[in-house]
């Protein structure tokens, strides 16, 4: 077991790390929504008395970065499906849990990497966080988050069949996921439907994790975070690992 | 000599549709088997079925003394296979894709790498190790399949049309290899091919599904004898007859496809 999750894991860091042009890609749209959210609404979010957006919102633009890769990643299996390597996989004498796992730690990884370069990239254009030491917790956090986003794109993706399928997820799954979290906007004194859909949705816990260890402004407190980010990511290895135990070509 | 492919009476539907019908055959260890019929007959139904990749319906399957469906692992340690689509990982190189294979069954580490070595020698592609399989041809992905089906050893390696799409030189190459290997290895070949030529020379027996149903089975000579027939192809359109099985095929196709990414 331990062999199968390794050598599945190595297989999508280095997928991940020969495709440049899909690294380069991911950093576009995180650092462009900081560029332009945060510059151009900024004095109107300091004008609320809100303090400053860039630092806000840098958080939510790390999230942003980790949903993506973490998911786009998972879903990856579809292509494997279309090239026909998964087969492979499912006639290869493992437990097919173990290759769930393998994957989604793989996924978790390079999806945490991605995050990581646009931290690094936020921290160069003036992000300061309130404590540095906090910064390797926040990096746990967004593991978590990963872990969490690739066990649900792997999961999502097995009952998906093209590449259609995957712009129906992108579109009405992952892109309300991204805007309805808290990580463009404060969750506090919101309308209620909003709140409501921020609260179930596990971005949005993820986002303030970071935020509380980074700029010390959380929403519902790390310890909430963290209990909720391990539930539902724990969920989903369940749900993932039975669906695709189940998987038949 | 002892079966090391035993069915009986397997049958599997897809809703109400029955792809197999309840068939029955058996593979000698040691032999080469050809497993034929027209398009939607149900041959690569049956073989998904022999290499756990799909649940029959019902009826039993023994691979070297095991089910499939009662110990997936202990069948799939014993097959190697080339499916009719490549399913090797592009983005891999020719090593790579066979060093995962032989960490996934299990093979060690030292093993691992010399077989790895030797196959690659044996399909002529050592040379190539180091290339992406995104830049290899149609037929060099087909020897590294093959060499990759053989890595952990097994006894007997299925090929899903494996000459599909190749040249008539690397086609002959190819059954070289296989010629060699059984004779070497004493392994057992399965294989499905529209070639008739192709199954009547290297086939020890063959099998003709159609319908979902095997309507006759022997060797080459015996299906031609039965059927008072010159070559395997004359036989083989007497057994099937001359009509063009596309509908059925595509109708097959679109069950599968609605199939494909749902359990049972």
């Amino acid at each position: 077991m331990p062999r199968t999750i390794y050598i599945m894991w190595l297989r999508e860091l280095k997928k991940f790390s020969r495709s440049r042009s899909r690294i380069v890609g991911a950093l576009g749209q995180p650092i462009l929504f900081l560029l332009a959210l945060g510059y151009g609404l900024g004095s109107v979010f300091q004008a609320a008395g809100q303090g400053s957006y860039i630092q806000f919102l840098v958080p939510g633009v790390v999230g942003m970065a980790i949903i993506f890769t973490s998911i786009f990643n998972g879903m990856q299996i579809i292509w494997d499906r279309q090239f026909g390597f998964l087969k492979e996989t499912l006639v290869a004498p493992v437990s097919r849990v173990a290759i769930m796992l393998g994957r989604t730690l793989g996924g978790a990884t390079v999806a945490t990497v991605q995050g990581c370069i646009v931290f690094a990239l936020t921290l160069a254009l003036g992000f300061h966080p309130y404590s540095w030491v906090l910064i390797v917790p926040a990096i746990l956090i967004m593991f978590l988050m990963a872990s969490l986003f690739s066990a649900f794109g792997l999961t999502v993706a097995t009952f998906v069949s093209d590449m259609q399928g995957f712009q129906l997820v992108m579109n009405f799954l992952v892109m309300p996921m991204f805007f309805l979290s808290g990580a463009l906007f404060p969750l506090a004194n919101i309308p209620l439907l909003l709140r409501i859909l921020a609260t179930v949705d596990p971005l949005s816990y993820g986002v303030d994790g970071m935020r509380a260890l980074l700029i010390d402004t959380p929403h519902f407190g790390i310890a909430a975070d963290v209990t909720i980010l391990l539930a539902i990511t724990t969920l989903l290895l369940a749900i993932g690992s039975f669906v695709f135990s189940r998987l038949q070509v | 000599m002892p079966n090391i492919i035993e069915v009986k009476d397997l049958k599997k539907s897809f809703g109400r549709f029955e792809a197999v019908k309840g068939i029955s055959f058996s593979v000698a260890q040691g032999t080469t088997f050809g497993f034929l019929g027209p398009n939607g007959a149900g041959k690569s139904t049956t073989v998904k079925m022999l290499t756990t990749l799909l649940r029959p319906t019902s009826g039993t399957i023994l691979i070297d003394g095991h089910d499939p469906a009662t110990e997936p692992d202990a069948v799939r340690h014993a097959f190697g296979i080339v499916f009719q689509d490549p399913s090797l990982d592009e983005d891999l190189t020719a090593w790579e894709n066979m060093e995962l294979h032989g960490v996934l069954y299990g093979v060690p580490r030292g093993t691992r790498r010399a077989r790895i070595d030797e196959l690659l020698a044996f399909v002529e592609l050592d040379d190539r190790r180091n290339n992406y399989v995104r830049e290899f041809s149609g037929g060099m992905k087909r020897r590294l399949e093959i060499a990759r089906g053989l890595l952990h050893h097994p006894k007997i390696i299925f090929l899903d049309e494996p000459t599909l799409g190749l040249d008539p030189q690397t086609r002959n190459h190819m059954w070289e290899y296989l010629g060699r290997l059984n004779e070497r290895e004493g392994i057992t070949v399965f294989f499905t091919t529209h070639y008739m030529d192709e199954a009547d020379r290297n086939a020890d027996t063959i099998a003709i599904i159609d319908h979902g149903a095997i309507i006759a089975s022997g060797t080459g000579e015996d299906l031609k004898r039965q059927t008072r027939k010159e070559s395997l192809e004359d036989a083989f359109l007497e057994l099937t007859g001359c009509d063009i099985r596309e509908e059925g095929a595509s109708g097959l196709e679109h069950l599968r496809m609605m199939r494909r990414a749902r359990g049972r």
